[in-house]
């Protein structure tokens, strides 16, 4: 496989693979085990690189959420948008974002999918309309209705996916938007990736209602909850959500009840969650609980596993030797597209 | 035809007016184009602007919005990403404080952060300035805060002219760009000339040619400034320049400055505050591109570093005046 | 082999203090295990090994403070012998260093003190701030470091690096920039402009009075003080016996005229029997020593063209060129040791000729002898250059700045010239000007020209 076939579409499966039905399930689990595995071990780089002094700045991992990116990305055509937050390694990654693009973009490398100017926390690629990674917690949902909104006025059938943690429902952003979009109809398909903290802060030490879904469905949008560890419940979820978005019913919600397995920021002291804790959502690990569902349902063994994880390694591998022959972007250019140059000469 | 269309120029508009119809010829001429924001369809926009825009051309593509100002300007930045060109307007300036994230952190940014991947071709208009009793939330010019930003124009519109041609360019930006109309303006009437067309965005304006000293102003303030020269002149012989900055981010270095080399002398006018303001901003690239050309220290007629007050006189007193205008240009003269 | 070395676990972590290792030597350990726990700025954090195998060696002890990417531990991969003892490196020197804080660290250095040879009285054998300080001898006077320096230290230097004198209050001044340092009087106030306006017009400020706010001189003094009767000008000429400072001075001078003025220059071959002559009638009347040289007539001659035409006798400044009320002639002299300088025979279109000798005569002795007043030296409005004695028939000069016009007189000389049809040998001079197109055009040089020979063909009336 190569890096840039990522999203598996069903229609696609179905009409390319010469197997029975059952065969094109098998098919179709593994390459979301494959991807979700190519997730895990690529942000494992990441801590080493980040040890190693070789990325810096603020770097959000996604390790124990990877069913949340592989899951939601099944349900999205190459012409939907997608907006997500700053721990959006994944989402990247899901979307078929080349893993050396992202390697170098953390680098610094003018190879990276921002040039090496937004780092870890700003990856973006317009074209896969991939429209960023947002810093600003919340800051990413008005955009995304405004791509929304765009396409509701050419008539475009198309949906704008937008990912954002349970922090960002608390700020006013997440309301004035999810307002907005049932009030004109916006298609709009609303994640939110509730790993149960916002930053170092409970679900409960921040929120009064912590039902989000209930809060999204008051402003009259659909809104319903999904196993965010199972990969196949959120894709489940996000097919037949997208669906309807496409069909012109208007915004959806989406909350996936997740968990990060890591610190929030590279590392931190975790003095807000109990170790038991995360041992015990550690055994919801979304990749053993899809190899396990296939070693009974699929008749996947170790050795198909071991033969997954040399595939990834060899991709990751060849993909960071590229990175790090990126070149750094000269600082000549550095007031380059602080406005957008004028046509020929970019 | 020819003949009914001079006698139609001819007509005397207003500021207002000249703004709408700019926007009428932007909504005409291009199908990307839309206006959205509070109150500007049915009501026909706060200040009345946008009177009559949503009968011409529809709910869709003259919007009111929910009052949710970063929703809005955000939303309007997404339009403007996925290709539209979105004209929003924010009541006013103080308004625009909630919407500061999506202007900043968005507009401005992307593009850059994204490595040259996302243009932001949005107009985003707004009501600034003080001088109609409505205190301290509606009032102020913040204009120097947005110039302050590296990736959008910032825009004062100051004469009939600039109201009426400065919106297409503007459009035509595939960056974004912030249009500030001082609320006195509105009602500012005149005959447009005939062979007035689509402003340079990066020009300043000399309104006022003169040889003693360089009045230099914008937005609102360009009225007082110009009556002060005219009373420098009758009154103490002294022939004052008058400059529009007009664009207020780029700044027109050349012709501030050229006009200081002529003159050697500069008054900087500015609704603004005085601490860390535009026209602070101003005074430095005098000192720093024409400092052996001066003659005498740089003037600033600022507003006074208070909320601005609802009592008439005091409002008044908080505001750069002509008498203001005059004494420092006296002073710098000698 | 692998080292498993301080991770950087922050965006500004520079640092790490191993708080505890969670593994010992021999221990079998897996890629991902939390093997120690290391304290940053924030708070303590267990870190993991990123391979698997044995760990062969710690390196760092609990409580050391060690840069980020120092090797805290040697771990054997899985499936390798452990390499002999001997051939592993010796630790890095940062594990031998005692632990401390960064501010320990830094009072150390400030005050020469050796880590190794400090005892660590604090926990885990931390040096502590006391033990620094209790080692470190008393603290050296302020001055001691300025003392110690030799005091021939500028002598040191090669010549063409700055010289340095500790001043008064022990603090280095640099006086490479500053040539001859003179005491200034207290600084003038004035506008940027004045200062500009001043330094091209070459005139000091102190003597002008000053119209602006605090009695700041401003650019309209400045233009007063260049129309008044006599601006006190700054010495444009070094002092005799400083050659080279007056060869850089002239080089200036002449450097600026030619990058600044657009020069045009004209020509014409004036008759001077009618002058001769009348010399010649006149010095029969006159004792040796009173007798009229051909230089006087013709210095007369040039200062009353001036005044005939004044568009080149003045100043330009600022753009824009002034008439000056009186013609100060300048005249060029020639010194012996070389150089130039201009001095002005003032009011000279209004002297007699006696006096106009003998000012000449009397200008050129002080000029060579180095005693020229300021106002001399500095206020001609428009210049006379004569190279007649050097044997050169014709000179085209660079004008002086600000002036705006320089007059060439060549050597007298013998040509056959025709006269009313009719040829015979007469005594004819070689006049030119260089002028200023800023200022003037040829039309107005030719009119000088032409007023000068008109002027010279009735010498009694000068």
């Amino acid at each position: 496989m190569t890096p840039g076939k990522k999203t598996v579409e069903p229609a696609a499966s179905r009409t390319r693979t010469r197997v029975s039905g059952e065969g094109a399930r098998t098919a179709h689990r593994q390459a979301m085990l494959r991807e979700m595995l190519r997730i895990r071990r690529f942000e494992e780089r990441c801590v080493e690189l980040y040890s190693a002094g070789d990325i810096r700045g603020f770097v959000h991992l996604c390790i124990g959420e990877e069913a949340v990116s592989v899951g939601v990305h099944q349900a999205l055509a190459p012409e939907d948008a997608v907006v997500t937050t700053y721990r959006e390694h994944g989402h990247a990654l899901a979307r078929g974002v080349p893993a050396e693009a992202v390697f170098a973009e953390m680098l610094g490398r003018v190879t990276g999918c921002s040039r090496g100017r937004g780092g870890s926390m700003h990856l973006f690629d317009v074209s896969r309309r991939f429209y960023g990674g947002h810093g600003i917690v919340a800051g990413g949902l008005p955009v995304a209705a405004g791509l929304a909104l765009a396409d509701r006025m050419r008539g475009l059938e198309r949906v704008t996916c937008c990912l954002f943690g349970d922090g960002a429902v608390a700020e006013g952003e997440f309301h004035e938007t999810a307002n907005l979009a049932a009030l004109w109809d916006l298609p709009l398909l609303l994640v939110c990736e509730n790993n149960l903290y916002a930053m170092g802060t409970a679900l409960s030490r921040e929120h009064a209602q912590t039902d989000l879904a209930a809060r999204a469905a008051s402003y009259g949008m659909a809104a319903w909850e999904a196993d965010g560890m199972d990969v196949l419940a959120v894709e489940q979820a996000a097919r037949r959500a997208a669906r309807a978005v496409r069909d012109g019913a208007g915004p959806h919600f989406l909350e996936l009840r997740t968990y990060r397995f890591r610190a929030h920021s590279m590392y931190d002291p975790d003095r807000y969650r109990d170790k038991a804790e995360v041992e015990r959502w550690k055994q919801r690990d979304p990749i053993t609980l899809l190899a396990t569902r296939m070693r009974g349902e699929d008749g996947m063994d170790d050795a198909d596993l071991e033969a997954l994880e040399r595939e990834v390694a060899a991709e990751l591998d060849a993909a960071l030797e590229q990175a790090r022959q990126g070149a750094a972007e000269p600082v000549e250019d550095l007031l380059r597209y602080v406005r957008t140059p004028p046509e020929g000469t970019s | 035809m020819t003949k009914a269309r001079a006698a139609h120029q001819a007509e005397p508009v207003t500021y207002r007016e000249a703004m709408r119809e700019a926007m009428r010829e932007a909504l005409a001429g291009d199908e990307r184009v839309f206006l959205m924001g509070e109150d500007v369809g049915r009501y026909g926009g706060a200040f009345g602007v946008s009177l009559g825009l949503v009968e011409e051309f529809g709910p869709q593509r003259v919007r009111d919005t929910p009052l949710s100002e970063s929703g809005f300007v955000g939303a309007g930045i997404g339009a403007a990403i996925a290709g539209l060109r979105p004209i929003v307007e924010v009541m006013t300036v103080n308004f625009s404080l909630l919407a500061l994230d999506q202007i900043l952190n968005n507009a401005a940014t992307l593009l850059h952060m994204s490595g040259g991947q996302v243009s932001v071709p949005l107009v985003i208009r707004m009501t600034t300035g003080a001088g109609r009793q409505l205190a301290a939330q509606h009032s102020h010019s913040l204009e120097g805060w947005y110039a302050h930003i590296p990736g959008i124009r910032v825009l004062a519109p100051a004469t009939l002219e600039d109201a009426r041609y400065m919106l297409a360019p503007a459009l035509a930006d595939p960056d974004p760009v912030i249009i500030f109309e001082h609320g006195s303006l509105y009602n500012l009437s005149g005959v447009l000339p005939p062979d007035a067309g689509p402003v340079d965005l990066d020009s300043a304006a000399v309104r006022r040619p003169g040889s003693d000293i360089s009045l230099i102003t914008s937005g609102g303030s360009l009225g007082k400034t110009l009556e002060a020269a005219e009373q420098l002149a009758a009154d103490h012989h002294v022939d004052a320049e008058v400059v529009d900055l007009r664009t207020l981010r780029p700044l027109d270095d050349a012709t501030v400055i050229g006009s200081v080399r002529r003159t050697h002398r500069a008054v900087i006018v500015d609704e603004g505050w005085r601490t860390g303001g535009l026209s602070a901003e101003v005074a430095a690239r005098i000192t720093e591109h024409a400092f052996y050309d001066l003659d005498a220290p740089v003037e600033r007629v600022c507003g006074a570093e208070v909320p601005v007050p609802y009592a008439a006189q005091l409002e008044q007193a908080a505001l750069p005046q002509v008498p203001g205008i005059v004494a420092a240009a006296r002073r710098a003269v000698g | 082999m692998a080292e498993f070395t301080m991770p950087a676990l922050g965006a500004d972590m520079t640092e790490g203090t191993l708080v505890e290792w969670l593994v010992h030597p021999g221990d079998q350990v897996h890629k991902g295990d939390i093997i120690a726990v290391v304290d940053t700025a924030k708070a303590a954090i267990e870190v993991e090994c990123f391979e698997s195998g044995v760990v062969e060696r710690l390196l760092v002890e609990p409580d050391a403070t060690v840069p980020v990417g120092t090797a805290l531990a040697v771990i054997t991969p899985a499936g390798k012998q452990p390499v002999a003892q001997a051939e592993q490196p010796a630790a890095p020197p940062a594990a031998l260093t005692p632990a401390m804080t960064p501010l320990v660290r830094h009072l150390a250095e400030e005050r020469g003190v050796d880590l190794a040879a400090v005892h660590g009285s604090g926990p885990g054998g931390r040096v502590t701030r006391a033990d620094v300080l209790a080692t470190s001898p008393p603290r050296a006077h302020p001055k001691g470091r300025e003392a110690r320096r030799p005091s021939t230290r500028a002598a040191e230097h090669a010549p063409e690096q700055p010289q340095r004198v500790p001043s008064a209050a022990g603090v280095e001044r640099d006086t490479s920039a500053a040539g001859p340092h003179r005491p200034t009087a207290a600084r003038v106030r004035a506008t940027p402009l004045a200062r500009r306006l001043a330094a091209e017009a070459d005139i000091e400020l102190a003597g002008i009075d000053g119209t602006g706010s605090g009695g700041a001189v401003r650019a309209a003094d400045v233009r007063a003080a260049l129309r008044g009767p006599s601006p006190v000008r700054k010495p444009q000429v070094a002092a005799p016996g400083r050659p080279e400072a007056m060869r850089r001075a002239i080089g200036d001078l002449m450097a600026r005229s030619k990058r600044e003025i657009p020069h045009y220059y004209l020509s014409t071959t004036i008759d001077l029997a009618a002058a001769t002559g009348w010399l010649r009638e006149q010095n029969r009347r006159l004792p040796v020593t009173e007798r009229l040289v051909p230089a006087a007539l013709l210095l007369k001659a040039a200062a009353r063209a001036a005044r005939e035409v004044p568009q080149l006798n003045g100043f330009f400044i600022e753009g824009s060129f002034a008439a000056a009320p009186e013609v100060h002639l300048g005249v060029a002299v020639s010194l012996r040791g070389g150089g130039l300088v201009a001095p002005a025979i003032h009011h000279a279109a209004d002297l007699p000729l006696p006096e106009l000798m003998a000012r000449l005569r009397d200008l050129v002795a002080r000029a060579r002898a180095g005693r020229l007043r300021g106002s001399e030296a500095t206020d001609p409005t428009i210049t006379v250059t004569s190279l007649g004695d050097h044997g050169v028939e014709a000179v085209f000069g660079v004008i002086y700045p600000p002036q705006v016009a320089l007059v060439g007189l060549g050597k007298v000389v013998e040509r056959p010239w025709a006269v009313d049809g009719l040829l015979g040998v007469r005594p004819v001079v070689t006049a030119t000007l260089s002028a200023d197109h800023r200022a003037s055009d040829g039309a107005t040089g030719a009119r000088y020209l032409a007023a000068l020979e008109r002027l010279l063909q009735k010498p009694e009336e000068l």
